[in-house]
């Protein structure tokens, strides 16, 4: 498997806050990888690191073996870098084909048949195919994370960043939702996925990140991960009033 | 009878100022940006028509041909090269730039045009009319009209039919997630100047065909369009072309009292629908 993403160095700070401090990780192609870590570790930071939101104060982003740290967010959404948001933000006054639609035809760079195929394609997948020709303003939080996921989706991702999309969902949902996901990544997708609900994560990834103050303080085999000293402490000990 | 004719002259006239202001409605709308030079943007264009009307002899209208392009360009490379340089929260920053480009574009024309007044000729056009009964309608200012229909239902089309209107409005909304679906909220916005400067040269062509103008008429044409936003309700382009009407036809009423009067009476119509519907009369629904 080659390297699809990887983090050397990154690190970043709000005055005295460290949200990234020297953070290493690799992503191969194919792979499904899940973050971990208390409430203000720097998860989204992260995130908002590797789509270009954020400009890290030093270290490099590498994608696809390409430097990408100086590129703009637009670019690598186009290079194929996706992501859903932790706090849904849609184009309220936007119907919701139309948000997905402009994934399609921007993100993906797809000629207008071939975005309205892929955006209905996208649609379909997670769900939201009848709310189709509804304002984006009027889904509820449920579906508006869904339509996170679909955007993401539509833009032809190779790499898809989800941000805590499964909080708040009922138990049905979440295996409708990890259903979901599995399809995405059999699809050849590699999925980074951020989540507090643990036994969702691990029904999907097949590695585990723990993030705790901007550092990785573990990373490898999911179960191995969770039995660690350090998550036991840093985490699991924390986890409680996440 | 003379009544009824200030009204219908006033109604067409407003397509015109319709013109002048829709374009400032879209850039207002897209980009949160307050284009002072506007109204010299379309004195530009109508001096751009002098020069393409002389040089290439032809017809006003015909000029249009080469006047939107031009235009259209000059616009894409003005918010590309120098007006995206200072967008951000504050819409203080462009509003100041724009102000300097107002004052920079009326000296230059004044150098290269002196400020003898400027007319297009589009010969028997300019005096062409349509009687019914009593009545006498003016070929050229319903043209206008007819023509400030086509372009605020061309401008609608393209704003909820086409990609580049989703892609404005998907920006408009949020750019910073915009750009996160792939949307360079730089070509956006210098798409938005284009078309807008599109319109201006639309506008710039009627209005040196209707009336003179000089390097210094840019300022009145900028409040004309202010108002016509205002009075019809921001971001909304049909309501930008009933302000426009309401303008004329104040103006048409005022002068018919009183010829001095015209221009403040529509100054008047402005502050009374401002007073009574501080939003205008069709505000966008949504934010
Ligand atoms: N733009 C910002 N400015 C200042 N502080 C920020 C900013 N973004 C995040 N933070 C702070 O950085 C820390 C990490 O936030 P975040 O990455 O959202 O954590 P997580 O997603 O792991 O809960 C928090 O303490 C947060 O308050
Ligand atoms: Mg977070």
């Amino acid at each position: 498997m080659s390297e699809l993403l990887r983090c050397s160095d990154l690190s970043k700070s709000f005055g005295s806050v460290t949200v990234a401090d020297s953070i290493n990780f690799s992503v191969s192609d194919g792979e499904a990888v899940g973050i971990i870590g208390p409430n203000g570790a720097g998860k989204t930071s992260l995130f908002n690191l590797i789509t270009g939101t954020l400009q890290p104060d030093s270290g490099k982003i590498h994608f696809q073996q390409a430097d990408i740290t100086r590129h703009s967010s637009a670019a690598r959404c186009r290079s194929g870098i996706a992501r859903s948001f932790q706090i849904p933000q849609p184009f309220a006054a936007m119907s919701v084909y139309e948000n997905v639609l402009v994934a399609a035809t921007h993100g993906a760079r797809l000629p207008a048949l071939k975005a309205q195929h892929q955006s209905i394609e996208a649609l379909r997948k997670t769900g939201l195919l009848e709310r189709a020709n509804d304002t984006a303003g009027s889904l509820t939080l449920l579906e508006r994370k869904r339509l996170e996921l679909t955007r993401a989706l539509a833009s032809g991702p190779a790499l898809l960043l989800l941000d805590e999309i499964a909080g708040g969902l009922t138990d049905k949902e979440c295996q409708s939702l990890i259903e979901t996901i599995q399809k995405i990544r059999s699809e050849n997708v590699t999925i980074v996925w951020i989540e507090h609900i643990v036994h969702a994560l691990l029904a999907v990834v097949d590695r585990l990140i723990v993030l705790d103050f901007g550092k990785v303080i573990a990373d490898g085999e999911p179960n191995a991960v969770m039995a660690s000293k350090e998550v036991q402490e840093n985490y699991l000990g924390l986890a409680a009033d996440a | 009878m003379v009544w009824v004719n200030a009204i219908i002259q006033g109604i067409l006239i407003g397509g015109l100022y319709a013109l002048f202001a829709a374009g400032l409605s879209l850039i207002f709308g897209i980009m949160r940006l307050v284009n002072i030079a506007h109204g010299d943007l379309i004195v530009v264009a109508a001096f751009i028509g002098l020069v393409v009307t002389s040089m290439l002899d032809l017809h006003p209208l015909a000029s249009l041909i080469v006047v939107i392009p031009i235009m259209a360009l000059l616009g894409y490379a003005l918010q590309y090269c120098l007006l995206n340089q200072t967008m951000g929260n504050d819409i203080l920053p462009p509003l100041l730039v724009t102000f300097g480009l107002s004052v920079i574009l009326q000296n230059g024309l004044l150098e290269a045009f002196s400020a003898d007044p400027q007319k297009l000729n589009a010969g028997v056009l300019e005096t062409a009319s349509l009687s019914m009964g009593s009545l006498n309608i003016g070929v050229l200012p319903l043209l206008m009209f007819i023509v400030a229909l086509a372009v605020i239902a061309g401008l609608q089309w393209i704003f909820y039919y086409t990609a580049l209107g989703r892609a404005f409005r998907a920006t408009s909304d949020n750019a910073e997630i915009a750009q996160l679906m792939g949307l360079n909220k730089k070509h956006i916005f210098s798409m938005a100047m284009a078309l807008s400067l599109a319109v201006v040269a639309i506008a710039g062509i009627f209005l040196g065909t209707r009336t003179s103008f000089d390097p210094a008429a840019g300022p009145a044409r900028l409040i004309f369009g202010f108002e016509a936003v205002i009075i019809g309700g921001l971001g909304n382009l049909w309501g930008t072309l009933i302000g426009g009407i309401i303008l004329g036809v104040a103006q048409g009423i005022g002068a018919q009292i009183n010829p001095g009067w015209q221009q403040l009476a529509g100054h008047i119509a402005f502050l009374l629908v401002l007073a009574v519907r501080p939003t205008g009369l069709f505000p966008r629904v949504s934010h």
